[in-house]
Order: C-alpha cells, then sequence, then structure tokens
C-alpha cells in the first residue's frame, strides 16, 4: 500500500546513523584498548590518532540523531511512532525537549551525548590518561547505543529504534488499512506529552541528571585504567571529575525533588522512592570515594577504598537504571518505567548485562591486584584528619548499602519467589535509619576540617573547636525550644533523634564558617569544600526542619459530627482534604479559605483555580492558583500542580484534590412554608430550624440602605451529613417599598426567602425554599505547610557553588604548576 | 586489630541489625482471599476496581470518603474503604496496588498506587484506546 504524506528519508537516516553510532562504539573501544597496552610510543600514537577519528565519527552520529529526533518531532512526522506518541500540535514549544526525556530510548541518547562530550574534555585535559579512560567509556558507549538499535539478533529484540515507523511497530492496528491515517484527527494531533511532564523543571532536570549519571563512568574509569596499567597516580586528576560528578549528581536528584515538590501531587519533595533512592544511593559513594581520594591524595592511606567506592559507584548508576527501565519496580515506585511482557525479557537481560561488563572486569582487578595496591601499614592516628574522613565515608557507603537493600526488595522478590512487599509507613523505616546517618555525618562535616592531617595537636584543637561549638549549642537548643519541634508521632527516641541531628546539621554550618574565617583566613579562593560542607549542613537543615514541622493545614474538621468523625478517622488517619464550595469561605485552621474562580489558560491548557487565603487574625493574606490539566493519552480525569506561597522561614503548599463543576441551569422555584420560633422545617438533604426574629440586626447592617428598617431570620440548616449552616434571609423596609435580602447556602444548593409576616399576634411567618437542583461549583484541596524548606533549596545551591569553587581553584593550581 | 577494623565490624553489624529489624517490618502481596484469612494484618494488594460495582465519592458529603469494590486476578472482591480523595483515573487503572488492612467486611486501605494504562507506554491496547477516542 502507498501510504500518503509520510516523511521516511530522516528515519531511515536516523536508523543507519544508530547503528554506525554502535559499530563506531565498538572499534573506538578496540582501537583505545590497543593504545593503551602499546607500549612503542610511536604505534601508541597511531592507535590514539585512529581511535580519535572513530570517536569523532561516533560523536557525530549521536548529535545527528539527536537532531534528527528533534527534527522528527518539531515537524509533527507523526508516522513515526516516537513523534506521534511522545507530542502534540498543541504542546508549547519549550516542551519539546521533554518529548524526548519521556521516551526510554530518548534518555538514553542524552546519556550517550554526555558520555561524549565528557569523552572529548578528558582528551583535551587529561591526555595522559586518555588511552585507559576512553576505552572504558566507549565500552559504556557499546551498551548504551546497542538500546537504540532496535534490530532483531537470534529473534530477540536487541534496544529500541526511536526511528520505528508507528506502522511498523503496530502492524495490527486498523487505521493502517488507511492510506490516509496521517489525516485521521487523532494521528493528525498527536498523543501527546503526558501532563505531569509539561513542567518547566521537565525540561532541564532530566539533561543534568543524566549528566550527573554520564560524569560517575570519568572515576571508574580512572580507577579502572589505573588497574590495567598498574599505576596509582590517577588519583590527582580524578578529583576535579569527582568533584564535578557529585555536584552535578546532585543537584540533578535535588532539581528532580523540586520538580516532584512543584509539580507532582505527592505531598513533598521527597518520599523515599525506589526510583528516588536508586540515584540516591551512588550520590552517597561518590561522594564517599572522593572523601577517600583526598585522604590518600594528602596521607597515603585508603587507596583500596578509593579504588573500591569509584567502581561501586558507576555499577550502583547502572543497577539504578536497571530497577527503573526493567519495569521490576511497577508495584512499588509511583514513577518507574514500565515494559509490557514481550520487551520485557529482553530488557531485562541487556540491562542486568550492563551491570556485569562493568562490575565483573572491575572486580576480578581489584581483587587480583588488591595485594600490589599500596597501603600503609601503619594505623592512621585518632586525631588526625583522615581517620575521620575515613570513617564519615564508610558511614555514607553503610548507609547507601542499607537504603540499596531496603529499595531491591522487589528483586529479591523476583529471584527467590517471594512475595515481601514494602513496609506500612515506608518512609518512617528509613527515616528513623537515615536521621542517625544524618547525626553522624553532620558532626564528622562540621569537626574534621579542624583536624590536620597525620596528627592534630590537642589543646590547639580544642581551642579552635570550641567558640563554633558554643554557638552551635546556642542556635540548634533555640530551635528545639523555641522553634515548636513537637514531632512525636513516632516516640520519644525519633524526637530526640532529630534534635540531635538538628544540632549536628548547624554545627556542620557554623564550623565550617568558622573553618573559612579562622583557619583559612577568609580565603575565599581556597574555600571551596568548606562552602559546599555548609551547603550540605543546610540541606540537612532543610531536611530536618521541613519534615519534622510538616503540617496539614487542610485539617478537615468543619461541619463534621461526632457520628462521622469516628467513622472517618478509622485508624486515626488524617482527613487532609478540604471541600471548599465556590464563594464560600471555609474555616481552615489559622486562614479562612475562599476559592474565588477558575480560568482555563489557553497556551498551557490548565486550569488555574484562584484561592483566597485570609488569615483569622487578619495578619496575612495571600492567593494560591493551583491548577490543574486535563490527562491526555487516552485517559480521563485530571492531573494537579500544586502551588505554593513563599515565605523565607516556609511554604505553604496547597494543590487540588477533586472539581466539580456546575453545568446544570438553575430552574427551581420557591416553595412556600408558614412558621414560627422554634419550628423546624424540612428540605430534600436535610432540616432547619428557625431560632429567632430579629430586628435591625447588628451584623447585618451592610447589606441595608440607609433609612431602611430590616426584619432578619436567624436558621440553623442542618444537613443529612451532619453539617451545618446558618442562613440569615430578611426583608428591608423603607416607607411603601419592601426588598428581599435572600440568603443561599452554596453547599446544600438552598436558597431561603423571607417573604412575609402571616400573622403577628402568633408570630407566624412565611419563608421561601428554594433547591436548585444545581449543585454548586466546588474543589477538595489539600494544604501543609512546610517550614524552612528554602534552606534546604539553598543548602543545594551554595553546595553546588563550592563543588564549582573546589573545581575551579584545582584547576588553577594545575595550570599554576606547569607555568613554573 | 585496627582502630579502623574494628569501626568497619561495628558498623556492619548495625547494618545487619537494622536490615533485620526491618525484615520484621517489612508486609507482603495478599491475594484477597489471603488477606481476609489475616484480618487486621497490614497487607499489599494488587486488584482493579469492580466497576459492575458503584464507586462511591461525593466530595460534598465527604472528601475524605471513598469506597469501591476490588476485584483481584483470582476473582475475589472485596468492599474497599479509603479515607481520603478518589485518586484521577482510579477506575481506568487496569492495576492498582492497595495498602491497608482488612476489617470485618471490608478493606481499610491506607494508600492507593496506580499504574494508568499510559504508563505501559508502549502497549498496542492503550494506543488502540487513544487513536480510538479520537472517533469523538
Amino acid at each position: 500500500m502507498n501510504y500518503i504524506g509520510e516523511h521516511l528519508l530522516p528515519g531511515q537516516i536516523g536508523h543507519f546513523l544508530a547503528i554506525l553510532s554502535f559499530v563506531a562504539s565498538l572499534l573506538t573501544s578496540y582501537a583505545y584498548f590497543i593504545a593503551n597496552k602499546e607500549i612503542d610510543i610511536s604505534e601508541r600514537q597511531r592507535w590514539i590518532k585512529f581511535a580519535r577519528g572513530i570517536f569523532a565519527v561516533e560523536t557525530i552520529s549521536i548529535f545527528a540523531i539527536f537532531g534528527l529526533i528533534v527534527f522528527i518531532v518539531s515537524n509533527h512526522y507523526h508516522e513515526y511512532f516516537f513523534a506521534w506518541n511522545h507530542s502534540s500540535r498543541s504542546l508549547e514549544p519549550k516542551y519539546l525537549l521533554s518529548c524526548i526525556w519521556e521516551d526510554q530510548s530518548g534518555s538514553f541518547l542524552l546519556w550517550s551525548i554526555w558520555h561524549c562530550v565528557l569523552g572529548w574534555v578528558l582528551i583535551w585535559k587529561n591526555k595522559e590518561w586518555e588511552a585507559g579512560t576512553l576505552f572504558v567509556i566507549n565500552v559504556g558507549q557499546v551498551c548504551i547505543s546497542s538500546m537504540l538499535l532496535g534490530i532483531f539478533v537470534f529473534g530477540a529484540k536487541i534496544g529500541n529504534n526511536p526511528f520505528i515507523l508507528w506502522r511498523e511497530h503496530m502492524p495490527d492496528l486498523p487505521i493502517f488499512a488507511n492510506p490516509d491515517y496521517l489525516q485521521l484527527p487523532r494521528v493528525h494531533e498527536g498523543n501527546d506529552l503526558n501532563t505531569l511532564l509539561q513542567n518547566y523543571w521537565m525540561v532541564i532536570h532530566p539533561p543534568i541528571l543524566f549528566l550527573g549519571f554520564a560524569s560517575t563512568i570519568v572515576p571508574f574509569a580512572f580507577a579502572f585504567a589505573g588497574l590495567m596499567n598498574k599505576r596509582h597516580d590517577w588519583v590527582k586528576p580524578v578529583i576535579p571529575w569527582a568533584s564535578f560528578s557529585a555536584a552535578i549528581l546532585g543537584l540533578g536528584i535535588m532539581m528532580g525533588a523540586a520538580w516532584a515538590y512543584e509539580s507532582l501531587s505527592f505531598g513533598g519533595y521527597w518520599a523515599w522512592d525506589p526510583v528516588e533512592n536508586a540515584s540516591l544511593v551512588p550520590w552517597l559513594t561518590l561522594v564517599a570515594g572522593l572523601h577517600v581520594n583526598l585522604v590518600y591524595k594528602n596521607t597515603g592511606y585508603s587507596l583500596r577504598s578509593t579504588y573500591f567506592f569509584y567502581f561501586i559507584t558507576f555499577t550502583l548508576i547502572l543497577y539504578s537504571t536497571f530497577l527503573t527501565r526493567s519495569g521490576i519496580l511497577a508495584d512499588t515506585s509511583v514513577h518507574a518505567f514500565t515494559v509490557d511482557d514481550k520487551n520485557l525479557q529482553a530488557i531485562y537481560i541487556q540491562l542486568i548485562g550492563f551491570i556485569l561488563v562493568f562490575l565483573v572486569p572491575a572486580m576480578f582487578l581489584f581483587f587480583k591486584d588488591l595485594k600490589k595496591i599500596p597501603t600503609i601499614q601503619k594505623e592512621e592516628q585518632t586525631y588526625s584528619r583522615e581517620f575521620w574522613m575515613f570513617i564519615g565515608s564508610l558511614v555514607l557507603f553503610m548507609a547507601g548499602i542499607v537504603i540499596s537493600a531496603k529499595t531491591s526488595t522487589p528483586v529479591f522478590n523476583k529471584l527467590f519467589g517471594t512475595k515481601i512487599a514494602p513496609p506500612e509507613d515506608a518512609e518512617f523505616a528509613h527515616n528513623q535509619i537515615q536521621v542517625f546517618v544524618a547525626m553522624v555525618v553532620g558532626l564528622l562535616t562540621a569537626v574534621t576540617q579542624f583536624l590536620k592531617y597525620k596528627n592534630t595537636a590537642k589543646e590547639q584543637f580544642g581551642k579552635k573547636i570550641l567558640i563554633p561549638t558554643v554557638i552551635a549549642l546556642i542556635i540548634s537548643l533555640s530551635i528545639s525550644i523555641f522553634g515548636g519541634i513537637h514531632f512525636d508521632k513516632k516516640g520519644p527516641v525519633f524526637l530526640v533523634a532529630i534534635n540531635i541531628a538538628i544540632f549536628t546539621a548547624v554545627y556542620a554550618i557554623v564550623a565550617n564558617f568558622f573553618y573559612i574565617i579562622d583557619a583559612l583566613k577568609g580565603k575565599l579562593k581556597s574555600a571551596g569544600a568548606s562552602v559546599a560542607h555548609i551547603g550540605f549542613g543546610m540541606v540537612l537543615v532543610g531536611i530536618l526542619i521541613s519534615s519534622a514541622k510538616k503540617t496539614v493545614l487542610s485539617w478537615n474538621t468543619t461541619g463534621i459530627t461526632v457520628l462521622q468523625k469516628s467513622e472517618k478517622g478509622a485508624q486515626g488517619d488524617p482527613a487532609e482534604n478540604l471541600t471548599l464550595f465556590k464563594s464560600v469561605a471555609t474555616d481552615m485552621g489559622k486562614y479562612m479559605v475562599t476559592y474565588v474562580k477558575d480560568t482555563i489558560n489557553p497556551i498551557d491548557h490548565k486550569r488555574y483555580f484562584e484561592i483566597d487565603f485570609q488569615a483569622k487574625d487578619k495578619s496575612d493574606n495571600f492567593k494560591l492558583y493551583p491548577d490543574v490539566m486535563k490527562q491526555n493519552k487516552g485517559m480521563e480525569g485530571f492531573s494537579a500542580n500544586p502551588s505554593s506561597k513563599h515565605y523565607w522561614f516556609k511554604d505553604i503548599f496547597a494543590y487540588i484534590t477533586s472539581f466539580q463543576e456546575n453545568n446544570v441551569t438553575d430552574t427551581a422555584t420557591f416553595r412556600d412554608k408558614i412558621v414560627k420560633t422554634g419550628d423546624t422545617l424540612f428540605y430534600s438533604n436535610g432540616l432547619m430550624i428557625l431560632d429567632k426574629v430579629v430586628v435591625n440586626p447588628e451584623e447585618q447592617k451592610s447589606k441595608m440602605e440607609p433609612g431602611e428598617v430590616s426584619l432578619f431570620l436567624n436558621l440553623t440548616v442542618i444537613s443529612k451529613e451532619g453539617r451545618k449552616y446558618q442562613a440569615n434571609p430578611g426583608i428591608a423596609i423603607k416607607g411603601q417599598s419592601l426588598r428581599f435580602v435572600n440568603d443561599t447556602i452554596r453547599a446544600q444548593s438552598l436558597v431561603l426567602q423571607f417573604n412575609k409576616v402571616v400573622d403577628q399576634a402568633n408570630g407566624k411567618l412565611e419563608i421561601g425554599v428554594k433547591e436548585s437542583g444545581a449543585i454548586t461549583d466546588l474543589i477538595t484541596l489539600k494544604v501543609y505547610e512546610f517550614p524552612l524548606i528554602n534552606m534546604l533549596w539553598l543548602g543545594v545551591v551554595v553546595m553546588v557553588t563550592g563543588f564549582g569553587m573546589a573545581i575551579r581553584q584545582r584547576l588553577l593550581m594545575k595550570s599554576n604548576l606547569k607555568s613554573v | 586489630m585496627k582502630k579502623t577494623h574494628i569501626i568497619i565490624l561495628v558498623l556492619i553489624a548495625i547494618s545487619i541489625v537494622v536490615l533485620i529489624s526491618y525484615t520484621g517490618d517489612l508486609s507482603t502481596y495478599e491475594t484477597i482471599s489471603s488477606a481476609r484469612q489475616k484480618e487486621g494484618k497490614f497487607v499489599t494488594l494488587i486488584a482493579k476496581v469492580d466497576k459492575k460495582q458503584p464507586v462511591e465519592y461525593d466530595a460534598v458529603k465527604n472528601p475524605n470518603y471513598l469506597s469501591f469494590t476490588a476485584l483481584d486476578s483470582l476473582g475475589g472482591s472485596i468492599k474497599v474503604i479509603y479515607h481520603n480523595n478518589k485518586p484521577t483515573d482510579m477506575e481506568k487503572s487496569e492495576r492498582i496496588v492497595l495498602k491497608g488492612r482488612v476489617q470485618g467486611d471490608h478493606f481499610d486501605c491506607k494508600d492507593i498506587l496506580l499504574k494508568c494504562p499510559s504508563k505501559y507506554k508502549d502497549d498496542p491496547n492503550s494506543t488502540q484506546r487513544a487513536v480510538q477516542s479520537s472517533g469523538k
């Protein structure tokens, strides 16, 4: 059949380039491997030259593949499954790149791009280690580019070709009987990008995170090259690389947290979700590796652990890739990829293969040569920096192992056929352990810099550490006492642990600050490490306080009878959703909250709700604009994006959990009823009691015009669900004219009108009751307060800045040495 | 023995203790009928919403009350009560993970995890649905 309007050429070029880059990466690895082994210098140079040539071909192919995908998606060539499945014509152009990250193969492509970039920087900056490191990176490239192949070998599909035509990918779909299928409305429009990814964080977070992932191969590559060549002087050039990697990976992880906080409705920035854990663990081991690396460089201790940590870091990155992409986490994680059964086996094997390709040779060389790796027999001094740095690294590593083991229960289930599920309170299961890690690491971060390498005079150390200790104690005690850390839900031990951890985190900040002033004499140029430590301390403080003091503001206590409360809190659960009716102020603890209106923005297709917060003591008034977006991809419903009001010391964070729209026209009329004080009237959803009649009530004055005499009724309306409402319909008389002042209870769709006094002697009155069949607009909302969360974000920025300063300093030192 | 060795051993011991105590907190995946056997115990169910039975959620009455009937692959079914808002698209989800405990005749749910059709990225069925919804 001849299909109309297809563009086949870009896909053919793309697939060719995918195969080319795979072959090129194989050849490059081979060439660099030979070059690394070659002793003869001119021969070695020839191989390196050759390898660089093919590496250039590989790099160009990969960039061209990326360019072609961008071209296909931005031109809406929906004959390609990739373009149809991840984009749409109405999608904002700024999300074009997010479409690429949404796809498995697209994100592998991103990883591959970063490998190429890092490879060329290595060639430029570290020529001495080029052959060994580039060999390792290209082995990585072989693995990753195989994910883009989409070819069949012995019936098994290797990778996914991003350039596959839709009709080849799903040949059984009936639409392909139509030669003009591209003009079908849904095909023409596109399946759109998942609404959760239509967020600015999703444009920037994946490239940074993948740069972090990709860069962890560099320390691995240096270490591997070191073992291959039996030289250990790689530990110096690797330091800026490891620092860069730790900074970027950390930043990427925290950007993911920021995305979760700002755009997902989990109600927080970190949930110990397996996907989050999987990327945190390699960061921990990498930071451990960086510290023992510095120990070795300065003292000669800890070379073996440097090797081990760098090897394990990249292996854990691969393991995290396996966890998130193989579909194994489908039942435990909110945001893991899931894979259909057909592809499952192939991807499983491929991803496990990646891990083994790196882990097995590295561990083989490591244990084979373990005895040959130099160590110092003499024990470290207790009052030495290296000893405590080593201990700190070990603690980070062990924390990583524990997190990783807990995250791996699905793997355990798969291997042993068990049926283990996460515990009831999975977050607390992590928190109760990691709070102790935070404690120890915070303390070491504070104290260790004041110790010198080799040995420290005790008196001097005591003198220097005294003032920061006292200041940190004062600050943290005032936080503990006046900050209202009353997190006693999990028992007294945890509360004490949190308070101690707050102390050590504050200590880390204060002590490093003093270190800059005192030991470094305020020389900021060489203060990179201390600045990074201050940032880390701020992150810890931010995490501890924001989680310990996170409070639910939308606690639902309004209009609920005793009867319902017992039913509601069956397990003592918080009832966190609050229902708001349009333009009815609702009581929410400190605030009166009103859902004012909602508007649909035609550009980003989101419906924004204007929620007005008025503090009851009139001290504060602000508006939040949480929004919802209609789900796409064949689903109904909507996805919610939170909105938060930022103060320097806290965030008020709100998101819509459901909404109902009124789209029925009102046709009901008033039914008139005669009542007197104390009488009960029934309506379809409950009853109302006439409490009393008031003449010229003070509180209704605002509704009156000058010279009017008014008569108001006080009615209590009680709905079937037990909610109580006050209603005050009235009449205003001025001379001969009479005016009705009706009252509406929107929540019950009830309009009340005081018609007239029927019999003054007996106090009989006539009330008009109108029940409109229409439900009024309503939303349900969750509102949280996160104290000190900005400390966390600021801490991340400070930490990354510190890493940047440290890297800069090292590079400057190096170039100074050269010029001398 | 060196100090570092002692500390390494202590840390390993702590990690092992931590992990062993963690196994005590773990729950298990159950079918609906086996969960009924373990009334009151915290379990994890994999099920889907029984579309023939009513899903009860009315934000006007109570935004923190959802009840529906869950159906597992072995044909077991149970009434689920969840004291929270109704997750969007719950009915459409082909697979829901429910965490909670059986209490008398119903399952008292603490947490619902959805796997939406869209997350099965390469599933032809969902693609089919997505294309057909164009007909409207």
